[in-house]
């Protein structure tokens, strides 16, 4: 569904992501991890053009998304994305905060949306707060309503950057659950995430990125109890 | 004690006719600065380089010479420069509406550009494109941030708009002066006319206060 090919990224003179080279198959979840400043939430970022790559090509469905013409706004159609800090719109409800972007963008009538919405809404366990203002939630509830609001638009993959990063202890569990249905139920998915042992237990495929380059990648059983790289090894030796 | 405030009660129609002289010309200063400075802040955050450093010297020009001096150079250097006899009132709402827009494009900016980063990334995201992005998602949240700032500057021009009285535009403040030296007495008229600025103000002040109010509700 995805392919990366020779993915350069710079930031003026310091270059972030050193050719990246890789793929997300359709129904696939794989995640990125590494250190902080590894380059994980740039290269998740590429993947929806909200960072221009500076060189390099990512492939949608067989169509260079990187090219100079390429229609940004039919990719962002289909690839939906969820934030370390939700940014929900905190001047809508939560039924608006999911409507909004189908009918805006998709011309999609609004009770067809509201619908969808409601059932979005039941499925992350949020239909009795279609009412309430962003202010008014928790931050697990927060996040399950950006969830939400992202698969309102029916993307085929959906990107996650450090999902539960913002959250209290407690809240990340009903956030990670969230995921992991969306992950049974056939979705695509990559997740950055600092989470060990979500990594582990529903990932396909599991990336390790230090210093803005792809040290590692492979299966999530083999990544964890026998890492290849000397580098993987030690980072896992700090986080596990 | 030398006070006869008896002296001016002919004077008072004469006086108040004034109110809306220069409400007249306030208001339609405060809507084109307010037009002109929307259109200066989009520019500002806007994509292309020239029009924004136009943009910033426009402002930086504004901002940085004195508002009595744009005006002296709008009504008295333009009929030199073009031959065309501008009148005190054009001058006046020229002169403020311009240097306003200056401000208001700051504070649209300023307001525009506080709104979390997050926010322009998610509408993004979802491929709302730039035009619903900005009115719909962007603009209703830095209102809150720009209303009580723009308050402020209407109230600032409404108080600087006695300057027109040096082009000798009949406003409040002239009149308080035509007053004084018909009468002879300065301190009479002057805290008349003293008086109802400090009214004018006061209202807008309210109604400001009143506008914060109902946003903060929406929270």
């Amino acid at each position: 569904m995805i392919k990366v090919e020779h993915l350069h990224k710079s930031f003026g003179k310091t270059e972030v992501l050193t050719d990246l080279n890789t793929s997300i198959e359709k129904g696939e979840v794989l995640t990125i991890i590494g250190p902080s400043g590894s380059g994980k939430s740039t290269f998740l970022r590429c993947i929806n053009l909200l960072e221009q790559p500076t060189s390099g090509h990512i492939y949608l469905n067989g169509e260079d998304i990187t090219k100079p013409n390429a229609d940004t706004l039919k990719l962002r159609k289909q690839v939906g994305m969820v934030f370390q800090h939700f940014h929900l719109f905190p001047h809508m409800n939560v039924l608006d905060n999911l409507t909004y972007a189908p009918m805006t963008v998709k011309g999609t009538a609004k009770k067809e949306a509201q619908s969808l919405a409601r059932d979005l809404l039941f499925k992350v366990g949020l239909s009795e707060k279609e009412d309430a203002y962003p202010s008014s939630l928790s931050g697990g509830q927060k996040q399950r309503v950006a969830i939400a609001r992202a698969l309102a638009m029916e993307p085929e993959l959906m990107l996650f950057d450090e999902p539960t990063s913002a959250l209290d202890p407690e809240m990340v569990k009903e956030v990670l659950d969230v995921i992991k249905d969306l992950a049974h139920g056939g979705m695509t998915l990559a997740v950055v995430t600092h989470e060990m042992g979500f990594a582990k237990e529903v990932a396909d495929r599991v990336i390790f990125m230090d210093q803005g380059m792809i040290v590692e990648e492979s299966n999530p059983k083999k990544f964890f109890e026998k890492p290849e790289t000397v580098r993987a090894q030690s980072f896992l030796d700090k986080v596990l | 004690m030398n006070l006869d405030f008896t002296q001016i009660v002919p004077y008072i129609p004469f006086m108040l006719e004034g109110i809306w002289v220069t409400l007249q010309f306030v208001i339609i200063a405060i809507i084109f600065g307010f037009i002109l400075g929307s259109i200066i802040a989009l520019v500002k955050i806007g994509k292309f380089p020239i029009l924004r450093f136009l943009a910033d010297a426009y402002t930086s020009i504004f901002r940085g010479t004195p508002l009595i001096l744009q005006l002296m150079l709008i009504y008295y250097a333009v009929p030199q420069l073009t031959g065309y006899d501008i009148s005190p009132f054009l001058s006046a709402i020229l002169t403020f509406g311009l240097n306003s827009s200056a401000y208001v494009s700051e504070i649209i900016r300023a307001g525009i550009q506080a709104v979390d980063k997050g926010q322009k990334e998610a509408a993004e995201a979802l491929g709302i494109p730039y035009r619903p992005m900005m009115f719909k998602i962007i603009l209703p949240q830095a209102m809150k941030n720009i209303l009580p700032a723009l308050m402020n500057e209407f109230i600032t021009l409404t108080k600087e708009s006695a300057l027109v009285s040096v082009i000798s535009y009949l406003d409040l403040m002239r009149r308080a002066q035509v007053v004084g030296s018909d009468i002879y007495r300065n301190f009479e008229p002057l805290m008349f006319v003293g008086l109802i600025y400090y009214c004018l103000v006061m209202i807008l002040t309210l109604i400001g206060k009143y506008v914060e109010k109902r946003l903060r509700t929406s929270d």
